[in-house]
């Protein structure tokens, strides 16, 4: 058995998809692409697809899930019945429950939340096709969406994943790394205040792997905000600027 | 949930005492209240454990069930974790359906055994693709002052630590029960560690005063090789990098105490500590 | 004292703006002294004061602002107005009616119904409770005749222009009445419906064009060319 499986890296260290050990995969992220929401994003992660839309700050209802200090802000992560290899259910799983918390949680400490005191912040998020890490590509685009909602913000929140595969660590996992992986990592980190918003990790690493984790996480993180960056500055560059070339 | 509106004053104490080393309750930073571990407390359960960490209480039960297999994994069993929040174990809990907070613990749990690989369950298949045994391991909140999950993770680990497997003889299709009992195949105490960020400074084994003006959490699970195999940060605030290397520092030597401790408690209990 | 852009520059939350002694102005955050950007827009710094001109968000009540709301909601004794806010106005009967309203004898939405437009002004906000308003002032109240256009909110300034000047030159050229609500909602009543369609037209197209220059111009010629 041992024999047939296929190495996920070369022994020069290419990984399966011709990407180097600390190399993501192309990432393109699109702003304001729905029409009846706040705001909106789109990524285009690898082959991972997801769709971002928000609304608010908007009054909460019920009204008594209201909080007086704050907006309620929450997150669903939801993945399409056709997003994986087997049909899905699309009533929420354990896993789909316990996201939504971990990546609401990733993206309200980047919210000013005090300002909108008894509002809502909700962010829908559908995973149209799942190739690994959807989590961090669901916080990075909807970063973009709360964004294009107008919603003030600390920082935009930037989120990848380290794996170990064949004893090696590599840089934003896709799923065949994820499943065939020792381990899984992913981080959402806010680059200006140095702050880590959220971090998991399942699987077995020792302690020195986690540490140098750390720093592959870290430049992931600043990879994925530099495109982030890119992606509002394409967006909003043109609404300003259309007209006058024209 | 409903909101749970807490005094500033009461941050504002905590941080302030930290300064000093000290806490509300009279620990360090870095104590954990009192650990107490009692199993084999339900006998219709294979394996059983009540644990307290302070005033913190949670039962697990282990329970067999023949069932289906994977079909990605067709030879191997299957350990499902759940999390039950008793409604009497604060007046947070609304009795219904296991909310969001319920359902990471129960995930966190499960995460911290299965990716320890404490469990073989290749040793729980009974008709190869076909039937396999289902461990359900179910953790009950009874009592919540703080740091559910690290109780939750003791408990379960603990009832299975202690618990036998039914004995089944298999002819061809049929699968019949001997009444034996035989070990559980497993080895290994993998342990989780919990701390909470409040202002800048990382307490160890949070109290509930403590997770009422906590700014987040974070709990890594260890093996005994000193591998890390589950990492959780949990609630709405921030660590620095540095503060996860720092907290990552402090629950490792927590881990090494709990597993001794653990070690010790069993053996007291039963003299027994995993299978064979 | 440094700043790290230039004029109009986009910046998005997170940017930092400013080291040193300035202050904090919209959608500007200090932290440890520096000052970032909480909000996509362009930078800007007048009087030692770092601001950023907002290219997205909602509108957020100020006491005196004129608003345009919609009735969504009739109470007792007053009447529930989405203003376009993530916060519904509150107009009390004492605020819109000259006489005072006995709910057990009359009805209050016999004065004002759900889906009615009233042209108010914002009298006090502070988050914790919803705004409330009046419609006593002159110029103030239900709105019988014209239409209503919803505009993006951060477009509004554009709309009005420095010191008015576009909205007079709107004005001017057609002969129209013209209110633009802080909240998003411009109130347009002019000679006929064809008249007030241009006008929404025009409005659209300072929306679409509001960060360019020469735009009061473009817009006259619009204007005149649309109604040759």
């Amino acid at each position: 058995m041992e024999e047939l499986k296929t190495r996920l890296i070369s022994d020069d260290g290419i990984r399966c998809d011709g990407r180097r050990l600390d190399e993501i995969r192309p990432i393109k992220f699109q702003i304001g692409v729905l029409n009846n929401t706040d705001g909106s994003a789109y990524v285009e992660w690898g082959r991972t697809k997801i769709l971002v839309g928000v609304m608010g700050p908007r009054e909460s209802h019920p009204k008594h899930l209201a909080l007086s200090d704050k907006a309620r802000v929450e997150a669903y992560y939801r993945m399409a019945s056709f997003s994986v290899e087997e049909w899905k259910s699309p009533a929420p799983s354990r896993r789909e429950v316990e996201l939504s918390k971990v990546i609401r949680e990733a993206l309200e400490p980047a919210i000013f939340v005090e300002l909108f005191p008894r509002t809502s912040i909700d962010i829908f998020i559908e995973v149209l096709q799942a190739d690994g890490s959807t989590r961090c590509a669901s916080i990075s685009a909807a970063s973009l969406a709360l964004v294009d909602a107008g919603i003030p913000m600390r920082d935009l929140v930037a989120s990848i994943a380290v794996g170990k595969v064949e004893g090696k660590l590599v840089l934003d996992v896709q799923d065949k790394e994820d499943k065939a992986g020792d381990s899984d990592m992913p981080m959402a980190y806010m680059p200006s205040k140095n702050a880590v918003t959220l971090l998991q990790m399942d699987g077995q690493i020792t302690h020195d792997e986690f540490i140098q984790s750390m720093e592959l996480l870290k430049k992931g993180c600043l990879e994925v905000y530099k495109k982030q960056k890119e992606a509002i500055e394409a967006h909003f560059k043109g609404a300003i600027s259309n007209v006058e070339e024209a | 949930m409903s909101q749970r509106i807490v005094p500033t004053v009461k941050k504002r104490q905590i941080i302030e005492l930290a300064d000093s080393g000290k806490r509300m309750d009279g620990r360090t930073l870095t104590d954990y209240r009192e650990i107490k571990i009692q199993t084999g407390i339900v006998d219709k359960a294979e394996g059983s454990a009540m644990v307290s960490i302070g005033g913190t209480k949670v039962v697990a039960g282990v329970k067999f069930e023949i069932g289906d297999p994977f079909p990605d994994i067709p030879n191997e069993g299957v350990m499902q974790v759940g999390a039950e929040f008793v409604p009497f174990a604060s007046p947070d809990f609304e009795p219904g359906k296991p909310d969001e907070v319920a359902v990471e613990l129960a995930r966190v749990v499960d995460r911290g055994l299965r990716e320890s690989k404490i469990l073989e369950t290749s040793k729980l298949c009974l008709i190869p693709g076909k039937k396999v045994w289902i461990v359900h391991v179910d953790v009950y909140i009874l009592d919540h002052c703080g740091n559910l999950i690290d109780t939750a993770a003791l408990a379960a680990l603990s009832a299975m630590l202690t618990a036998t497997m039914p004995e089944a003889a298999v002819e061809g299709e049929n699968i019949r029960l001997t009444g034996n009992r035989l070990p559980m195949p497993i080895t290994g105490i993998p342990i989780n560690v919990t701390l909470a960020k409040i202002g800048n400074r990382l307490f160890v084994d949070p109290s509930l005063e403590e997770e009422e003006v906590l700014d987040c959490r974070f709990s890594v699970a260890f093996k005994e090789n000193g591998m890390l195999c589950a990492i959780q940060k949990g609630e709405s605030g921030y660590f620095t990098p540095e503060e996860i290397l720092r907290a990552v520092e402090i629950a490792k030597d927590k881990s090494q105490e709990i597993r001794k401790k653990v070690v010790e408690l069993l053996k007291l209990n039963d003299g027994a500590v995993g299978g064979s | 004292m440094t700043t790290f852009f230039e004029a109009r520059q986009l910046v998005s939350p997170g940017t930092l703006l400013a080291e040193g002694n300035y202050q904090a102005g919209f959608n500007v955050y200090r932290e440890n002294g520096k000052y970032y950007a909480s909000m996509v827009g362009l930078a800007d710094v007048r009087n030692n004061m770092i601001s950023v001109i907002p290219l997205r968000g909602c509108y957020i009540p100020q006491p005196g602002d004129i608003v345009i709301g919609k009735v969504v909601e009739c109470i007792s004794t007053a009447w529930m107005l989405d203003i376009r806010s993530p916060y519904q106005g509150v107009l009390f009967a004492s605020e819109f009616l000259s006489k005072p309203l006995n709910p057990l004898k009359e009805e209050a939405r016999r004065y004002l119904d759900v889906g009615e437009m009233v042209i108010a002004t914002v009298i006090a906000f502070d988050r914790t409770r919803n705004p409330s308003l009046t419609a006593r002032d002159h110029g103030l109240g239900k709105v019988h005749r014209g239409t209503v256009i919803d505009v993006d909110f951060t477009r509004v300034p554009r709309i009005i222009g420095k010191k008015g000047s576009m909205i007079t030159m709107l004005k001017k050229e057609t002969g129209a009445q013209i209110l633009v609500g802080q909240n998003g909602r411009v109130w347009i009543s002019g000679k006929s419906r064809d008249e007030e369609a241009i006008i929404a037209e025009a409005i659209r197209k300072i929306e679409a064009e509001a960060h360019t220059t020469g735009l009061t111009d473009r817009i006259r010629e619009f204007l005149v060319n649309s109604r040759r």
